[in-house]
């Protein structure tokens, strides 16, 4: 199975924020490569044209590691396994909330990631 | 392990509790005031936060007044500037954060099953610094030196000294020394729920309440520092004359409105989950039943943290950003919506699951949170940036933001004191006086707030000290002045509820709402928190646990007795809350106030120039300090480990990542690095702005800044290298190469010093050598801390208290000096590397 090729579980707290984080970062990188290539229009020698195509690029990478946290996460569910509310005091509900927490996040972090690179989908130069 | 034990004869329980009792007592007379245990400090500063959130309303009443008439000049334009500036001031920095540690510091001991947070020293004197720094703040007004330039305090007018006098120093040191006080609560909220939960208390488990404060807390190490780097900036351009917002020396005011709203944009979530975090404690007790989407509300709670931190340039729509820039932060705006509405679809599907009960607290917190989604859909509007053009800076953003922070936060919080007070003395409010107060209340704000709306759309502008009578706003004035008064006397009716006697009223229930979680174990006679600490299976453990009330006040769980006579907590692990540690946490001190007390006078003596009060202050403040770290931390134990009772021993010290005190250091060093980077930022921010942004004058060169990185990397690896050795029982060559570090960081800080100095760079000609000083400053005062911290372990190793066993405080400043080197690496490199390289 495909399953085999992903990287073993890891019990910590902050796999939660995975998700999160990678949205961060793309809204870091998409908004200072924009800045910077506004208030520097000369700095390295390319058009809007390479902003928005950079934009798409981050996106992309973006989507898929974030993906990759809710295929992670959707595993720590037991592939959805068990149904909600995961609140048994045992090890294994433990693990099927947090995978379950997790994947709820990547989906709103998927979203927000594309509604950040939704500008550049229909804004065409710095001011206009 | 997690079956009671069997109880013990009554002479043995009293004896238990008589001990237990004695060792949590707060002094007697005047020295009750140096206690710092949770419940008196969480409620000082609950009250004290309260008191101040009045004194602001009356400021509002004052606004609101002059405002009722066209042409009116019922108090003078600059009182008016100083009313609603320091009403802001005060409901955002001494009323709506602080209100949640407080109620954080109060309750979450409790609801966690722990006896106390990890750091009650800590907790103490964050309470006394806001306490000096709050009352300083408010007094000022009685002096008519109150700040005038509006609650975020824009420059140019906030830095001219004629137009803004002396109020915006009060302003600036005042809310720094405050914002400290937040950052240590943040760091004690996030220890304790990480690692002081009951055993047993899964993070699945965990109350819900916990877990947004956990995220709060966690914002607040990165939405402060932003505002410390920018008031630091801001006080050397008014102290000093070094020019970072003045345009005429390449400085930017565009840069303060950054760092102001890095900060207050999450402030406002920061503000608003706990609200909610009630709600999420309220709505399952009064519908009987367990929340409906647990996980949803972890979701919402961390998806608000995180998108609140894209969202800060909606403040800025108006001030002529690329207009791509513009769409990305109102695209996170919109986005932000999602996690928001999740909660209220959850409280709404939990309310429709069970079967409701409106009592007071449901009627409070349901009210205001129909007024918080009306002030939401007014904010996805305002998120719109043609449509925020049109509504900047006008009443609607007045009465938007209003309706955001009333109904999604403080009818929440009178809910909250509906619903907790009996846990505070074990009688009840009156439900009477509640409801009329809610309807009045309820009521008061929307005749006040709705027509704001209006005036707004038809073009009043905010922060007007009166109107002409021919422009159509005077009829909604009248209104929202009227409604203003009915919602004041609402708050009245709940102040009168709060303060009037109730000797005659009976002991209440211990559970009066029969609600699920632990806090309503606690005993509001006792002191101790709870009687032994549970072992926790149930996110209700009052409903899905028999008997454990009974069996928690009968000593059969955790930790029953204090035979040493010391403060003991457990520590357990963060995800499965499996028992690692007692804690023996510090008792009550003077320390805690006396340290408060010096630095406020340090901040205060600032504020007016006197230098060497300034100076003594500090120095007696750091004198205390040091004597509160060698008296009251790392203590090594008379014994390794004790029993806890249930057939479990656990060891009495830790250290690395282990002890709540080397969390402690990484979390505020987290912070800290979050102000260096805002630093970094205004760097290169001022870097984008200019062509040339040295200006032709000359930079610190490389040789020197790069001398002093590379210095200041040999240090931190001796400081690394010390601590190992210690570990391995080398305690002469620990001592050795400590001292060649300490040494390295003198020498380091001297060549970092040397950059600019030696190329001539006055910080007062233009921006570009006084940021570079800043970066310069800001490493050389790390450096100082750094060789303290160095020299404090040479002295605890020969003075027997730190040994290769119990290593706590030379662990703990290795990972200080982790974080050491890399601001140094980074603030030497860039700006020893980046003017050559652009």
């Amino acid at each position: 199975m495909v399953w085999r090729f992903l990287p073993p579980q890891v019990e910590s707290l902050w796999t939660l924020f995975t998700a999160p984080v990678v949205w961060a970062i793309h809204f870091l990188i998409c908004y200072v490569g924009a800045a910077v290539f506004c208030a520097k229009p000369g700095l390295f020698d390319v058009d809007f044209g390479a902003v928005r195509a950079g934009i798409a690029f981050a996106t992309l990478l973006a989507l898929s590691a974030i993906l990759l946290a809710g295929i992670l996460a959707w595993r720590q569910w037991g592939f959805g396994a068990g149904d909600p509310p995961h609140d048994d005091p045992t090890r294994h509900d433990r693990g099927l909330f947090q995978g379950f927490a997790t994947l709820l996040l990547a989906g709103l972090s998927f979203i927000a990631v594309i509604m950040t690179a939704l500008p550049a989908l229909f804004v065409t130069g710095c001011l206009r | 392990m997690s079956a009671p034990a069997k109880k013990l004869p009554k002479a043995d329980l009293e004896a238990q509790a008589e001990r237990l009792r004695a060792v949590w007592a707060n002094p007697t007379g005047w020295r009750y005031w140096t206690t710092v245990n949770n419940t008196q400090i969480g409620l000082w500063y609950a009250s004290t936060a309260f008191a101040f959130m009045l004194f602001a309303g009356v400021l509002a009443l004052i606004v609101r007044a002059q405002l009722a008439v066209p042409d009116n000049d019922l108090v003078s334009a600059d009182f008016y500037n100083q009313a609603f500036t320091l009403h802001g001031t005060v409901m955002m920095f001494l009323f709506a954060v602080p209100i949640f540690e407080a109620v954080a510091i109060f309750l979450l001991p409790p609801m966690l099953g722990a006896r106390e947070l990890p750091f009650p020293r800590l907790g103490a004197f964050g309470f006394w610094s806001f306490f000096l720094g709050g009352t300083f703040v408010c007094g000022s007004i009685f002096f008519n030196a109150a700040p005038s330039s509006g609650w975020f305090m824009y420059p140019p007018l906030a830095t001219d000294k004629e137009l803004s006098g002396i109020g915006a120093d009060i302003w600036l040191l005042g809310l720094s020394f405050i914002e400290v006080a937040s950052i240590a609560a943040a760091v004690e909220l996030i220890v304790g729920i990480m690692k002081c939960r009951a055993p047993g208390m899964r993070i699945n488990l965990m109350p819900l309440f916990a877990w947004y404060l956990l995220i709060v807390a966690g914002m607040i190490l990165f939405a402060f520092p932003p505002l410390i780097a920018g008031d630091i900036l801001f006080e050397m351009q008014r102290m000093f004359d070094w020019p970072f917002f003045d345009p005429a020396r390449g400085g930017d005011p565009l840069l303060w409105q950054h760092l102001f709203w890095i900060f207050g944009h999450p402030e406002v979530y920061i503000i608003f989950l706990p609200a909610i975090a009630l709600m999420a404690m309220i709505v399952p007790t009064f519908s009987q039943r367990p929340i409906v989407g647990y996980s949803w509300i972890v979701l919402a709670a961390v998806g608000t943290g995180f998108l609140s931190f894209g969202l800060w340039v909606h403040h800025m729509f108006a001030t002529g950003l690329p207009q791509i820039s513009l769409a990305f932060f109102s695209a996170a705006s919109e986005a932000v919506a999602i996690p928001t509405a999740v909660q209220i679809f959850v409280f709404i599907a939990t309310m429709l699951a069970g079967r409701v009960i409106f009592s007071t607290p449901m009627l409070f917190g349901t009210g205001g949170i129909a007024i918080f989604i009306l002030g939401g859909l007014t904010g996805v509007m305002v998120a719109l940036a043609p449509f925020d053009w049109q509504a900047h800076d006008t009443y609607f953003v007045v009465a938007h933001l209003h309706y955001v922070l009333i109904g999604g936060m403080l009818f929440p919080v009178i809910a909250g004191i509906y619903y907790y007070y009996p846990l505070i003395d074990a009688k009840h409010l009156s439900d009477r006086m509640g409801r009329s107060a809610f309807w009045l209340m309820f009521v008061g704000f929307n005749v006040a707030f709705f027509p704001m709306h209006l005036a707004g759309l038809r073009g009043m502008p905010r922060r007007v000290f009166t109107y002409p009578a021919d422009v159509g706003w005077d009829w909604m004035n009248l209104l929202s002045t009227v409604g203003a008064f009915v919602l004041a006397f609402g708050v009245l009716v709940v102040v009168v509820d709060i303060l009037r006697p109730k000797h005659r009223q009976n002991r209440g229930e211990q559970n009066p709402w029969n609600a699920g979680t632990l806090e309503w174990i606690s005993e509001p006679e006792e002191n101790w928190g709870v009687r032994s600490i549970p072992h926790v299976e149930s996110r209700y453990p009052l409903w899905d646990q028999k008997n454990l009330a009974r069996d928690v006040n009968d000593g059969r769980f955790y930790l029953p007795d204090a035979e040493e006579g010391r403060r003991e907590g457990l520590i357990t692990s963060v995800l499965d809350g499996d028992p690692m540690q007692v804690l023996r946490v510090g008792g009550t001190s003077y320390v805690a106030i006396f340290s408060a007390v010096s630095l406020g006078a340090a901040f205060i003596a600032l504020t007016f120039h006197w230098w060497i009060a300034t100076a003594v202050s500090a120095i007696v403040c750091f004198c205390a300090i040091l004597y509160w770290l060698w008296t009251g931390t790392a203590e090594i134990p008379e014994k390794p480990a004790k029993d806890v009772g249930l057939g479990l021993t656990l060891p009495l010290y830790a250290s690395g990542p282990a002890s709540v005190g080397w969390w402690a250091m990484f979390i505020t060093m987290v912070g800290d690095s979050t102000a260096f980077a805002s630093l970094v930022f205004g760097y290169f921010f001022y870097w984008t702005i200019h062509p040339d942004f040295t200006a032709g004058i000359a930079g610190p060169g490389m040789p020197w800044p790069m001398t002093s990185a590379v210095l200041f990397l040999t240090a931190w690896a001796a400081t690394f290298a010390a601590r190992q050795l210690n570990a391995r029982g080398f305690v002469a060559g620990m001592r050795i190469v400590l001292l060649l570090g300490l040494m390295l960081t003198l020498v380091a800080s001297a060549a970092g010093f040397a950059g600019p100095w030696s190329h001539g760079m006055d910080p007062t000609a233009h921006v570009y050598p006084a940021i570079v000083w800043v970066l310069v400053i800001w490493v050389l005062a790390h450096a100082a801390v750094g060789a303290v911290m160095q020299a404090y372990c040479l002295a605890r190793s020969f003075a027997g208290r730190l040994t290769p066993v119990y290593d706590m405080d030379i662990r703990n400043i290795a990972l200080y000096w982790h974080f050491m080197a890399i601001t140094a690496a980074i603030a030497f490199a860039v700006i020893g590397l980046f003017p050559e390289a652009v």
